[in-house]
């Protein structure tokens, strides 16, 4: 069975009904991974036994009619910690790795009945925008298999666009979700930075990472996040602040919406192609009884520079605890402790991680942490001033999400700073902590166009009101990948 | 910090602060790549940044309490099991010292 023409809503209707039971879905949304997963490469590893045993206590006990989210299988991304399966994060260095107990979103989605089936590929540690990093498997575009599927939560993407499963999850700590849900078409929320708990997520970027969903469709995205959302006594960064149901509003009614489009995010770089479909997208939303002015977010092209200074000095110190001693990969054949550390490391690390790795150890250390991570930590606060000058007076922004569309495997290779470049409409974001959705929002050469919804902090329900408006107008859901059917 | 750029010497003493083992072609490589990473963060000395409060999180930074009560012990046998080698309770690791053989 695959979810292309489906929707968590209609699934739960089904189960509800007992057209097909919770054990049976699990069953077919396996048997269609195996099937299809020659051509995307998505998944890295499935859970079948414990989804088998998670979905029979659930027909057991009887689909929970109040519960949207009874009885459905979901994927998650290999950076999200499962109990006693492989996790890896797409690093060699993580090779047969089983934790000893679950990320907080993936045991809250369970307590609400959902199934996880499988983990889903992605960039070595989160680290890259095209799948590429990881050890293990390249992920394939979901429309066009000789295309990137974007990263770094590629498979998430590709699993959800090719319709192997409902839903998954992701993480965005530089546009990590929004990006490859623009280059697959569908929808991918990142939340507001404190919003989801970041216990037993592998660390990237700590004052970065959040994690996120992807649907087919906004209201889906909104009961998933609904449910995983709210504070986490074993994550100090997560918010108390009262978790709203992000389905209550979703009504199509956007009058008044004050919309503000920032000039920066239609510069030189972005392809024309997107700039129109996107301007016809605002289009829509004005339409809609949306008001849209024009405005400036000044630092915006100075995100890339200060994202990659302080993700890679976070990251630095966060991959410090890869030595090779309590889990995963261990090099054979070595002499001495400090030999066992270095030899780990240096087999155990592609060459992005590598990269951010040192590029994050020169900016802090001594006679250059002044000039870099002081400096670019300087440049997020004037980026964040940036925002809160627009949401002084608007409710949303809207821009592109990607400067083009997904594009052929091996581009940039020799010149990491090109692919960086391309993550300049997502990463100022995450360094002001608010949520951002990609929504999709037409097709160039037939390749998806994301558009995305910036608001301000907790504003997550202004996202998936606009949203849900501008894709019940559009109805671009209903298109999906050819061939696979 | 405008004009600055990374030499192989840098790149080899970062390397070996981050405990990792270069060959000269991958010193090459990371030398050329870190240095054209290089020419795109360098353009933040632009930034007129004089008297800006960096920021290093953007969450409201207070202290979480919870009663200083044991949870989740118990559980070194499950954890032993991911280490590469162990012996009874403990991680089994290689020597500090090569024997003192060295050289």
């Amino acid at each position: 069975m695959n979810f292309l023409h489906t929707d968590i809503q209609k699934l739960h209707e089904k189960l509800v009904n007992k057209e097909i039971t919770a054990v049976d879905l699990v069953k077919e949304t396996l048997a269609n991974i195996e099937q299809t997963d020659a051509t995307y490469d998505a998944f890295l590893t499935t859970m079948t036994d414990k989804a088998l045993a998670e979905a029979a206590a659930i027909d057991e006990a009887g689909i929970d009619p109040d519960n949207v989210l009874s009885g459905i299988p979901y994927g998650i991304k290999d950076n999200l910690i499962t109990k006693d399966v492989t996790t890896t994060a797409a690093s060699k260095i993580l090779e047969g790795f089983k934790p000893i107990y679950d990320a907080t979103v993936v045991s809250r989605l369970r307590e609400q009945g959902a199934v996880g089936v499988g983990k889903l590929n992605m960039d070595e540690f989160a680290m890259g925008s095209t799948t590429e990093t990881s050890y293990y498997k390249q992920t394939k575009n979901a429309w066009d298999q000789t295309k990137v599927p974007g990263g770094s939560s590629g498979g998430s993407a590709v699993s959800v666009a090719a319709g192997q499963v409902p839903f998954a999850l992701g993480t965005d700590t530089g546009g990590s979700i929004r990006q490859p849900a623009a280059f697959n078409g569908i929808v991918g929320m990142k939340p507001t930075y404190g919003r989801v708990s970041r216990f037993g997520v592998i660390a990237f970027a700590s004052s970065l990472d959040q994690v996120g969903v992807f649907t087919r469709n906004v209201k889906d995205n909104a009961s998933v996040l609904g449910a995983m959302a709210g504070m986490d006594v074993n994550d100090q960064t997560s918010s108390d602040q009262p978790v709203p149901d992000f389905t209550a509003h979703l009504d199509g009614d956007i009058k008044g919406f004050r919309i503000a489009v920032p000039a920066e995010y239609f510069a030189e770089g972005v392809d024309n192609q997107i700039k129109e479909t996107v301007r016809a997208g605002i289009d829509k939303l004005r339409e809609l009884g949306a008001t849209v002015d024009e405005v400036s977010l000044p630092h915006t092209k100075y995100g890339v520079a200060a994202y990659y200074i302080l993700a890679s000095a976070e990251a630095s110190s966060n991959l410090q605890r890869f030595d090779g001693i309590r889990y995963g990969f261990r090099p054979e054949n070595v002499k001495t402790l400090e030999d066992l550390y270095v030899q780990t490391r240096t087999q155990g690390f592609g060459d992005e991680v590598k990269r951010r790795i040192m590029l994050g150890t020169y900016s802090l250390s001594a006679g250059s942490y002044d000039a870099f991570f002081k400096k670019a930590a300087q440049v997020r606060t004037l980026m964040n001033d940036d925002f809160q000058k627009v949401f002084a007076e608007y409710d949303l922004i809207v821009a592109p999400t990607t400067p083009n569309v997904a594009y052929d495997f091996g581009a940039n290779q020799d010149d990491p700073e090109v692919t960086y470049m391309n993550d300049v409409l997502t990463i100022p974001v995450n360094m002001a902590g608010l949520p951002g959705m990609s929504v999709p929002a037409g097709f160039v050469d037939g390749l998806p166009v994301g558009m995305q919804l910036i608001a301000n902090r907790y504003q997550e329900e202004t996202i998936y009101r606009a949203a849900y408006a501008y894709e019940q107008a559009t109805r671009l859901f209903e298109k999906v990948p050819g061939g696979k059917d | 910090m405008a004009n600055e750029q990374i030499t192989r010497e840098e790149v080899e003493h970062v390397a070996n602060l981050a405990k990792l083992a270069l060959t000269d072609s991958e010193a090459d490589m990371f030398t050329d790549h870190l240095g054209k990473i290089f020419d795109v963060v360098t353009t933040l000395a632009e930034v007129d940044t004089e008297n800006v409060k960096p920021t290093y999180s953007v969450t409201e930074m207070h202290t979480v309490l919870r009663d200083d009560v044991a949870n989740n012990a118990h559980q070194s046998q499950e954890l032993l099991h991911n280490a590469p080698e162990h012996q009874d309770t403990l991680i089994k690791v290689p020597a500090i010292l090569d024997g003192g053989a060295k050289d």
